[in-house]
């Protein structure tokens, strides 16, 4: 459980986000509240247009709440330009898109080091930075390719390498395992475990059970608002390991 | 606790279509037969062979179970048994398929097993809820997708400990049937709430 000794990282009141047109309004978020402490792994779920992506979107800055308040590191930040935002991403937020988004014209190994040093890294630590990153992710045999010449699972990662490469104090990622086969599933959640452990704040939407399981906890959206939420503690009882394997028989 | 073990029975022996022919020993005929097959063995070494290929992904029957099953299968003429003189240990009884036992094997071996759950007592809660005049669909729903996923963390914990091919693949098969039953936990929600 979540003491209130622990900072706040990101704080959400009262969210919502509803778009518009040819007289149509669709409500996408109704009324949100979130807090996250630092070092916390948040999943959300819920149905496909239940508003998880936009909610994303409005915690990384990417789309505008409607109404309601964004704070990130007790500084109010859903009224920033978008040049502000683009900073703060830079230097405090990964942020993982479903669909990859990398530069294309550029090596793997490039596309994460341009991220360190946007995020204020010299070249002679983006570049360690990199190496690190890419061996974790199996794929430092990959670094000189270009990104077009990797499988989607392949480019999933080096999306999460790159969204790492700041070692943002927050990582947002939008189905970070959607559409991989299960091994670059597991090489996806061993990363995220280990950012978690070394104290990156993590919030992710995702239909993966077996990554919101993984979270500390999981917040369930039905029709942009809250249902659920609920840590893993109180569902899942750790039991020592020689424990779950006594239960034979 | 108990849950969780149920939860690993699911996805294999076939323990369903046999009630009629006796008991809680059923779902471990076939697999006996199975490794009799190969050769004879008396009890423990069947019991320690199913360890070895099952290892920690499911759970291995207790002595007891197994000598109750080997009864049944020889009253049933599938297996035959004699005891074999040890010189410096109790006698011990050495089990062997016979043709009828073969023939059972084989047969099951060759029938497609079943298809997935239609009938799942969450679903008939769910449903009937509605009768008792107290239902919250929602809060059903919640309360049995907290449930899953507390069984999911379990699994993969276990399959990050477990290397060996064949619990690895049991294991992940009730990792896929369980996103499914949150899945469709997710369509429920949709259409019924």
């Amino acid at each position: 459980m979540i003491g209130d000794s622990q900072r706040l990282l990101l704080r959400a009141t009262g969210l919502t986000k509803t778009f518009s047109g040819d007289g149509v309004v669709l409500p996408a978020v109704r009324g949100v509240d979130l807090r996250v402490p630092q070092g916390e792994f948040v999943a959300i779920t819920g149905p496909s247009g239940s508003g998880k992506s936009t909610l994303l979107h409005m915690l990384g800055g990417l789309e505008r709440p409607t109404s309601g308040e964004i704070w990130l590191d007790g500084q109010r930040v859903d009224g920033l330009s978008q040049a502000r935002w683009a900073v703060l991403r830079r230097r405090h937020i990964g942020f993982v898109f479903q669909f990859f988004n990398l530069v294309s014209n550029m090596t793997v190994a490039d596309n994460v080091e341009l991220a360190a040093l946007m995020g204020g890294a010299t070249r002679r630590q983006a570049q360690a930075r990199r190496q690190e990153l890419l061996a974790e992710l199996d794929l430092a045999a990959k670094a000189d390719a270009a990104p077009t010449r990797l499988s989607g699972g392949e480019q999933q990662r080096v999306a999460l390498a790159r969204a790492m490469a700041n070692k943002p104090s927050l990582l947002l990622a939008d189905e970070p395992t959607g559409n991989l086969d299960s091994a670059s599933s597991s090489a996806v959640l061993r990363l995220l475990a280990n950012a978690h452990a070394s104290g990156q704040a993590i919030l992710l939407v995702t239909h993966d059970s077996r990554v919101a399981s993984a979270a500390d906890r999981v917040i369930s959206l039905f029709d942009g608002t809250v249902v659920d939420d609920v840590p893993m503690s109180v569902v899942h009882t750790p039991m020592p390991l020689p424990d779950v394997l006594r239960l034979r028989g | 606790m108990h849950g969780y073990v149920t939860m690993k029975i699911r996805c294999c022996w076939p323990a369903r279509q046999q009630a009629s022919t006796g008991g809680r020993g059923y779902a471990m005929r076939m697999p006996l037969l199975a490794l009799l097959a190969k050769e004879p063995a008396h009890g423990y070494e069947l019991k320690s062979q199913l360890e070895q290929i099952f290892g920690e992904a499911y759970p291995t029957p207790n002595i007891g179970q197994i000598y109750v099953t080997l009864q049944r299968l020889e009253r049933d003429g599938l297996v035959q048994s004699q005891d074999v003189v040890q010189a410096t240990r109790p006698n011990k009884r050495v089990y062997e398929l016979t043709g009828a036992g073969r023939e059972a094997l084989l047969s099951w071996i060759d029938r497609t097993s079943e298809g997935p759950r239609v009938r799942d007592d969450f679903f008939m809660k769910l449903v009937l809820s509605q009768m008792s005049g107290t239902s919250d669909r929602l809060g059903l729903i919640n309360r049995q997708r907290r449930h899953y996923l507390g069984q999911m963390r379990s699994l993969t914990d276990l399959a990050a400990v477990t290397s060996s091919q064949i619990p690895r693949l049991l294991i992940e098969g009730a990792i896929l049937h369980l996103q499914a039953d949150l899945d469709w936990l997710q369509r429920c929600q949709e259409e019924l709430v």
